[in-house]
């Protein structure tokens, strides 16, 4: 009976109850808003990353990884290949032959990192290929086709057809060149990749950088979901123990490959945590408020309980009771409304077009479409109830406190 | 044996700066089935005697014993539990529980000394039968008159099957109809069942009634009167 005197004393003052559920409900769906809102945008980044540009593992040359030098490849890319090949989860394997150099035209030049791919294994391993703006993705079939993003073309003013100059140095450090015809303009909504990696056919590449056949620079791998990645990279680095032994390959997976995009996760982890705390301590004195109210506005009949003969532990734990429904409450509202908008624009997208360059000049999408975990919701629940335990303490001690001969008579 | 026994009990305020002598000296005896008013002026110390029998405030010296037990002693804790199982308690201002229907707010007390549902839910409707609002069993605080809720309360007293009922006042929210009804159920009970009650009182209907009056004057027994 002490819990249902708990619940019905949540409602005895309507308009009060209503107003500090309603505060705990504006107060969740902030933080739980924000926190999909970053963990949407924080997702779309990796994902953006992984389907653009690192793709989930990559196998280097150990010094590759200290000097992105032609010279600094890896010979016997077809022997790791056939050996990864089988691992379950694989979506796409591309070999790549990686160069930095310089690009021109008539108008302008700048440096650029030239990426040698083959089209037909590179489509299964990153979504360049869906990125095009203008023009179309590389075509073996033609002739020295080059790739370039929206802000490298703005930047040598060059367009569909135009012809762009790349200038490199091979591996004895002679520098070579070459005329490539613009075949493709990309965009990734990230300006500094848009900006600086161009792809090229690798057959064309490695002529002109006269490397064999079977010599890349660069293996990257895909996978059917990144949840299978770690599993992926333990089974590549069994396969291929020997050769990381004697320090001939090192794996990667993107966390590895990007430490920023980690770093980046765990800030926006952390910093939707503590906004979701600080909400949780205002919202705590907001309840703490209305509980005291509620005890001081009850003296009497607490008087009265204590009086007849209800014991201190079933005092605290009835005003413990009621503080857990009135926070509960007002947490089942806020996270409800929290996922119902939440769901909105985790479908619709939520545009923020308006800082658009702002945005994508480090790399994130202008719509971004909020996402959170059904453990989110469940955590952030357990917190509202600890929250509750602790803003009752206060209440419940004023309560316990009380003199029943004097109160009684308030 | 008396059902309560005050001996030489005495409650002092302020005792260390302005000391305020509430209840001066009183020596007492009430015997099982006793119908009696403790009267006399505001500040006389009625309300701090009844507190003191009542086990909601502790003599600064001398004792009470409840059924041969002394209370004066117990710890706040013991005398939570001992209220619960031997003293009931009825207020001026009802005092029930408004959440609470008037069965729920008599069963209340039984389900505070672990009485099981079904015999609370029992004996819940026979204290309201008893009472005279059996048919208010399921009548919130707020959907029942002031002779009503008085009348909850105590059917609430009862509940706990206490030694005896103290009623601080019952009747000073009450009209002179509810006051005369009450009075009337509660001499019933006293008359049937042998319930002892003892009153605080000034109004002049409960003395009418009582058949001892003891008269407080300045924290002392004034006058001590039995009546037929």
């Amino acid at each position: 009976m002490n819990i249902k005197i708990s619940w019905k004393n949540v409602w005895r003052n309507k308009l009060r109850s209503l107003i500090i559920i309603i505060a705990i409900a504006i107060g969740l769906f902030g933080g739980v808003f924000t926190n999909s809102f970053f963990v949407g945008m924080t997702s779309q980044r990796v994902n953006s990353v992984i389907s653009n540009e690192t793709a989930n593992i990559q196998i280097h040359h150990p010094s590759f990884l200290l000097d992105e030098s032609i010279n600094n490849g890896m010979d016997n890319s077809n022997t790791i290949i056939e050996k990864i090949k089988p691992i379950k989860g694989i979506k796409g394997i591309s070999e790549r032959l990686n160069e930095s150099g310089m690009a021109s035209t008539a108008e302008a030049n700048t440096g650029v990192m030239i990426n040698g791919i083959d089209p037909t294994k590179e489509i299964h391993v990153t979504a360049i290929s869906k990125k095009i703006i203008q023009g179309e993705y590389l075509n073996p079939e033609t002739k020295i086709p080059i790739l370039i993003g929206k802000k490298l073309a703005k930047k040598l003013k060059t367009d569909i057809g135009d012809k762009v100059i790349l200038s490199m140095a091979d591996g004895k450090g002679e520098v070579v060149y070459a005329a490539f015809k613009v075949q493709g303009i990309y965009n990734t909504n990230n300006d500094m990749f848009d900006g600086l990696q161009v792809f090229v056919l690798k057959s064309e590449l490695q002529q002109l950088l006269k490397t064999p056949q079977n010599y890349v620079t660069e293996i990257a791998i895909s996978m059917e979901n990144d949840d299978l990645t770690q599993t992926a990279k333990s089974e590549i680095e069994d396969l291929l123990n020997k050769e990381i032994n004697s320090k001939e390959i090192i794996v990667q997976d993107w966390k590895e490959i990007d430490p920023s995009l980690d770093l980046m996760i765990q800030t926006m982890d952390t910093f939707a945590w503590f906004f979701i705390i600080i909400i949780l301590i205002a919202l705590a004195f907001g309840i703490i408020n209305t509980m005291t109210m509620v005890v001081m506005e009850r003296t009497q009949e607490l008087g009265m309980l204590m009086a007849i003969g209800m014991n201190k532990k079933r005092i605290f734990s009835m005003i413990l009771w009621e503080t857990v429904f009135l926070s509960l409450v007002g947490a089942v509202f806020g996270l409800t409304i929290s996922a119902l908008v939440i769901g909105y624009f985790g479908k619709a997208g939520l545009d923020l077009s308006v800082f658009g360059q702002g945005m994508t000049a480090f790399g994130m999408d202008t719509i971004i479409y909020t996402k959170t975990s059904i453990d989110f919701y469940f955590t952030v629940g357990i917190l509202v109830f600890i929250t509750a335990i602790i803003a009752s303490i206060f209440p419940a001690r004023h309560a316990l406190r009380l003199e029943p001969a004097e109160a009684v008579r308030d | 044996m008396s059902i309560i026994e005050i001996k030489n009990i005495k409650k002092v305020y302020n005792e260390k700066t302005v000391p305020v002598h509430a209840v001066n000296d009183i020596d007492l005896n009430i015997e099982e089935g006793e119908f009696t008013a403790i009267v006399g002026p505001s500040g006389c110390g009625k309300t701090t005697f009844l507190n003191m029998v009542g086990g909601l405030d502790v003599p600064t010296s001398g004792s009470v014993k409840i059924d041969g037990q002394d209370i004066s002693g117990l710890s706040s804790k013991q005398l939570i539990d001992f209220r619960l199982h031997h003293i009931g308690f009825v207020f001026q201002a009802y005092n029930l529980i408004p959440v609470l229907t008037a069965a729920e707010n008599v069963a209340f007390i039984m389900e505070l000394q672990g009485v099981s549902k079904k015999e609370r839910e029992k004996r819940a409707q026979e204290l309201l039968d008893q009472v005279g609002i059996g048919d208010k069993f399921n009548s919130r605080p707020n959907q029942l008159s002031g002779g009503q809720q008085q009348r909850v309360a105590v059917a609430r007293a009862l509940a706990s099957k206490p030694k005896f009922i103290l009623a601080d006042e019952p009747t000073a929210n009450l009209d002179s109809q509810a006051t005369g009804d009450l009075l009337d159920m509660m001499a019933d009970l006293n008359k049937k069942l042998n319930i002892t009650f003892l009153f605080a009182t000034h109004d002049q209907r409960v003395m009418d009634r009582a058949r001892r009056i003891v008269t407080l004057t300045d924290g002392e027994i004034s006058s001590d009167e039995l009546r037929k």
